[in-house]
């Protein structure tokens, strides 16, 4: 069975813990570092990328975090996990884990009030899937490398090898494709 | 309740999912929610005066200045809100025109209207709202609230109620489930409730929204034990700003909220953190002088 972690500092954690359950595989909460021990891929929810990004930093998870990655260990950010695997935050330098080649910009649609859900048709799935984007970045540049999965005018979906980032929120729908999709094609 | 008014409930119900887990603290200038952003905040609540301050004044408490609330808005980058009078639906129509991410029909602000909570189902924008039971809780999700908060006993430092009202809720809901269909009922109207959202809890075994403890809050471990008695989060007002080291202590609660279930980290975070906000016995305080029970 595959174990999956899922960040826990803050933020959207227990949605993707039970979609993680949906799916068959073990979730495992990660709020220290002992808790990455044999991992077969990491998920970043969304929540504040400034609260978890500042935890990263002060448990030292960011320095182990990045080593996995580099070494193949399958990660997914979505929203401010994708924020935090990017290389370049326009205006604001890098995320702190940033091995992500894209550009991304934070809070770009604007407020809470212009928070939307829109069903996005994925060409890899053949199919529309529900995405819902809080308070959401977008990004704008993409380096070659990267992939993109799905668009809405920009890209919303990025897999780079062992990387994948949503500027959406699968784990607020009742649908299984994104996750599904993690566990079974880019966790191997 | 169209679809329409339903898919912006829903985001508004995800917004406060994202909060989960954090810590969301009073400001009342730019450079209190730079301390409070860089401590690790979800949010800011962004306000004239904090709780203690109002408490003290005994004056007539309101919104605060739209331009306080921008001036906070633009020093962070994490979500605002800010504080409306219960009732008071036009403070909430100026702050829904600014672009607040949500909105706190409060307690600790002075009632506009004594019987009417704002129809928040008329707005676009967020709500989080009071509560002291399970009837107030929901109560106001039937107004149209996404976020619910403990009611607490704000602007003391003293923790009590905060955890009289969350035990309370906690109680009642277990209760709730515990019933068969035709006390549920009776359960509902004893609530003022409807019985779909009764029913809808019981069978959640929790609020259908998010509920963060709110109220007194003062030290990491004041954090930790609305975590451990189920709390998605804490709302910190005057517990930060009102003690020696606000900036460590802003910190130390922010960390006490995620590590809440482990003491020798508790420990750790709780060391030589300098004095602390000066409590208020509550048995000290008259009933007109609490805030709690405006607005039921």
């Amino acid at each position: 069975m595959k174990t999956i972690g899922v960040l826990a500092f803050q933020g959207g954690v227990i949605e993707h813990v039970k979609k993680i359950e949906e799916l068959g595989a073990k979730p495992q909460l990660v709020k220290k570092k002992e808790d990455l021990k044999s991992l077969d891929g990491l998920i970043l929810p969304g929540g504040e990328s400034t609260t978890i990004g500042k935890f990263l930093i002060e448990t030292g998870l960011k320095d182990q975090i990045l080593s996995l990655i580099y070494e193949g260990m399958p990660v997914w950010g979505t929203c401010a996990g994708a924020i935090l695997l990017s290389k370049n935050i326009k205006n604001q330098g890098s995320g702190v884990l940033p091995v992500l080649n894209i550009v991304i910009e934070r809070n770009a649609y604007g407020s809470q009030l212009d928070s939307f859900k829109k069903e996005v048709f994925v060409p890899r799935f053949n199919i529309a899937t529900e995405c819902i984007f809080i308070r959401a970045p977008r990004i704008v540049e993409v380096a070659e490398g990267v992939e993109v999965l799905a668009e809405l005018e920009t890209p919303i979906a990025v897999l780079q090898k062992n990387i994948l980032a949503t500027t959406f929120h699968p784990e607020l729908t009742s649908q299984n494709y994104w996750h599904s999709f993690f566990v079974e094609n880019v966790v191997k | 309740m169209s679809e329409i008014v339903n898919e912006r409930y829903e985001l508004n119900k995800n917004l406060a999912q994202m909060l989960k887990g954090g810590v969301i603290m009073d400001v009342t200038s730019p450079k209190e929610a730079e301390i409070a952003e860089k401590a690790g905040a979800v949010a800011v609540m962004a306000l004239q005066k904090v709780p203690a301050d109002l408490r003290k004044e005994g004056k007539v408490a309101r919104m605060a200045d739209p331009k306080i609330i921008l001036e906070i808005k633009s020093a962070v980058s994490i979500p605002v809100m800010a504080k409306v009078r219960i009732g008071h639906f036009v403070e909430a129509q100026i702050l829904e025109a600014l672009g607040i991410d949500y909105i706190d029909e409060s307690e600790v602000l002075t009632p506009a209207d004594e019987e009417h909570h704002i129809d928040k189902w008329k707005f676009k924008a967020a709500f989080v709202c009071g509560a002291r039971d399970l009837g107030e809780a929901l109560r106001r999700i039937q107004e149209g609230a996404s976020m619910i908060r403990t009611k607490g006993e704000a602007g003391t430092g003293n923790v009590v109620e905060a955890v009289r009202h969350l035990r309370r809720i906690n109680k009642q809901i277990s209760y709730a489930a515990s019933l068969n269909s035709d006390e549920l009922y009776a359960y509902a109207k004893e609530l003022g409730v409807s019985y779909e959202l009764l029913k809808k809890t019981a069978e959640l075994k929790r609020l259908p929204v998010v509920n963060f403890a709110a109220g007194g809050i003062a030290t990491p471990a004041d954090a930790a034990l609305m975590m451990q008695l189920g709390a998605d989060g804490v709302f910190v007002g005057s517990g930060i700003f009102k003690s020696k080291n606000p900036e460590k202590r802003a910190r130390a609660i922010v960390m006490a909220t995620t590590y809440y279930n482990d003491p020798k980290i508790l420990a750790e975070i709780s060391y030589d953190l300098g004095e602390e906000m000066e409590g208020i016995d509550l048995r000290n305080l008259s009933e007109h002088e609490l805030l709690q029970f405006r607005g039921n």
